[in-house]
């Protein structure tokens, strides 16, 4: 029972590697494609949002991307800050300029979009930090400039709705407006300006011809595809990988030592049973094959244990690492695959079978008269 | 196939040294036997004389330094792990002091086992199991389990699985060394009724009883049989 608990830690934790190493980059991809946008057009040389740059020419770009008949829908994205006064406090919160017929951003979840021009929406936290009800007027001021202590625009707003903001973290304050909204308070400097495009490809086009496109059309931009987006994520997690295909390798490694250290055992123990079953008349072969299936099972149980286990600890990390300030709340580092599951059960599968070899060999390997003579005097 | 007259076990001059650390351990020393088919014979002989040695190259699980082994016509001497585990499985049946029992089988499937490694079809398997507790008067123990057993009934379904595939040559090696004097009594009128039934028994032991119910004593000491 202890080896097979000892089998099911180490699977438990090889299972968690394989759910970690592949777990982040799955999750961000299924997050980027949830909405259906296919290329991001980010400020020359950033990625979405990484820096407070944004793009010039937002009428010029769009009348550029529509002339490619492969481009369905394209969606600029004004990000920013807003200020709203709640008592003698002024709460920040980020905000998205946008236009609700193509958004991607959020999932609405109660009462009115963004339709009119002085329509808010906010996610629930900051709904609850300003103790506001949909309908309620909120004074929203945006570009504040420290030197002068004053900002480039205020406006009363009405908050009309609750969402949910798909790439934003749990315990961050947000809110949605129309883009010709943001870029009213934001004062000229922020007029016909994007933080990002998001681009919807014609069903059956290649997201990469027209990634390239773009790039050759709008040279000021940088064109990110889904693709392209998975392979700077994978860049900036190779650490990640490492660790979890070292961590894997260790706790395989531990689970196979364990398995062959717990049936040798047993076939010391048992050498009298193996010689007077070889004495009997029962081949080598059966027994190697006896000794292999009993490292194999307990591999086996072990693993099944292990998996319930590994889920139950996975479960666990990831809401504590998933609270990481900064991360979106859809962001999992440890992400179930049934792909994930199968292969660490197959990892565990070889390794229980390679586990019973060496035991095998010696069982096969019994002298049996010398065997049955060392019984006799013990 | 072997003529009935021919001994069953033939012994000619055999010999089984040891390397023992430095020193050399010459167990057997030009041994000679014939053992006639439906024999009983027992071996005797003080502690470390090669009794049981002697059973071993009987018994085909061991090999001599020199000499010549045949067992049901067969030389036996020099044959391949291959060919003396098949041989074993075919002719030749062993029980145990410490009966040795599969714990997780129950009795029937003890006796059963080596019934299976010579591929017997399972419901044949299951009867000649049945016919042969029956026959060591265990039938209501065949769902059993060795640990729900006693010693003598241990013993007997060792003897029961010893006689699974119809072996030429049924050995025994101090067969009543574990039990005590009413179920050893039991086990020696058991291998009584084998041998008037036909079988060809070896038996090795310290047990008279045991000794003085076979047919011929073989006694043995320092390595060399001292009178037959």
């Amino acid at each position: 029972m202890l080896a097979v608990l000892g089998v099911a830690v180490a699977a438990a934790m090889l299972l968690d590697m394989v759910m970690l190493s592949t777990g982040m980059r799955e999750s961000f991809r299924s997050l980027l494609l949830s909405q259906g946008f296919d290329i991001r057009l980010a400020p020359k040389g950033t990625l979405p949002f990484d820096t407070d740059a944004t793009i010039p020419g937002v009428s010029a770009i769009t009348s550029v991307l529509r002339t490619n008949p492969d481009i369905r829908e394209i969606s600029p994205v004004l990000g920013g800050s807003i200020h709203i006064p709640v008592g003698a406090l002024d709460l920040s919160a980020s905000v998205l300029g946008i236009d609700p017929a193509v958004q991607g951003d959020y999932e609405f979840l109660s009462g009115r979009d963004v339709t009119t021009p002085d329509a808010i929406v906010a996610n629930d936290y900051l709904v609850q930090k300003l103790g506001a009800r949909f309908g309620d007027t909120l004074d929203v001021a945006a570009g504040y400039d420290p030197q002068t202590r004053t900002y480039s625009g205020q406006r009363k707003l009405v908050l009309t709705g609750k969402v949910r903001f798909i790439y934003g973290a749990t315990e961050q304050p947000a809110a949605a407006v129309r883009r010709e909204t943001l870029e009213a308070l934001g004062g000229g400097a922020r007029r016909d300006r994007a933080s990002l495009f998001m681009v919807r490809v014609r069903k059956g086009a290649n997201p990469d011809s027209v990634r390239n496109w773009i790039a050759t059309e709008i040279p000021n931009v940088s064109a990110i595809s889904v693709a392209t987006a998975i392979a700077q994520v994978d860049q900036r997690l190779s650490y990640f990988r490492q660790l979890a295909f070292i961590l894997g390798a260790v706790s395989l490694f531990v689970g196979f030592l364990l398995v062959t250290t717990l049936v040798t055992v047993s076939v010391n123990e048992r050498a009298g049973e193996i010689a007077v079953m070889r004495a009997i008349g029962v081949s080598r072969a059966h027994v190697v094959q006896q000794i292999v299936v009993e490292g194999l099972a307990t591999t086996f149980i072990g693993a099944v244990l292990g998996l319930g286990l590994g889920l139950l600890t996975a479960r666990y990390l990831n809401s504590i690492l998933s609270a990481f300030p900064g991360l979106p709340m859809a962001i999992d580092f440890f992400l179930f695959q049934p792909r994930a599951a199968w292969s660490a059960l197959g990892l565990l599968i070889v390794s229980g079978i390679a586990a019973g070899i060496y035991p095998a060999w010696r069982a096969a390997s019994l002298p049996i008269a010398e065997s049955l003579r060392r019984e006799a005097i013990a | 196939m072997i003529a009935d007259v021919a001994p069953i076990v033939s012994l000619r001059e055999v010999r089984r040294d040891y390397a023992l650390g430095a020193e050399r351990v010459h167990a057997l020393q030009g041994i000679s036997l014939d053992v006639e088919r439906s024999d009983y014979v027992a071996i005797v002989g003080p502690s470390g004389c090669g009794k049981s040695t002697l059973l071993n190259l009987i018994g085909v699980i061991d090999q001599p330094t020199s000499g010549a082994v045949t067992i049901a016509g067969k030389r036996v001497d020099a044959m391949s792990d291959r060919e003396a585990t098949s041989f074993r499985l075919h002719n030749i049946g062993f029980v145990f002091q410490r009966f040795y029992l599969m714990p997780i089988l129950s009795a029937l499937e003890n006796v059963a086992l080596p019934m299976a490694e010579a591929r017997v079809p399972a419901d044949e398997r299951k009867s000649r199991a049945a016919e042969l507790l029956a026959y060591v008067g265990l039938s209501s123990r065949e769902r059993h389990r060795p640990s729900e057993l006693s010693g003598g009934e241990q013993q007997r379904v060792a003897i029961a699985r010893a006689l699974a595939n119809h072996p030429t040559l049924l050995l025994a090696d101090e067969p009543t060394g574990e039990l005590d004097a009413r179920t050893g009594a039991e086990i020696i009128s058991l291998f009584q009724r084998l041998n008037s039934d036909g079988t060809t028994i070896v038996v090795v032991t310290h047990d008279e009883d045991l000794a003085n119910a076979a047919r011929h004593k073989v006694h043995m000491r320092d390595g060399r049989i001292a009178d037959a």
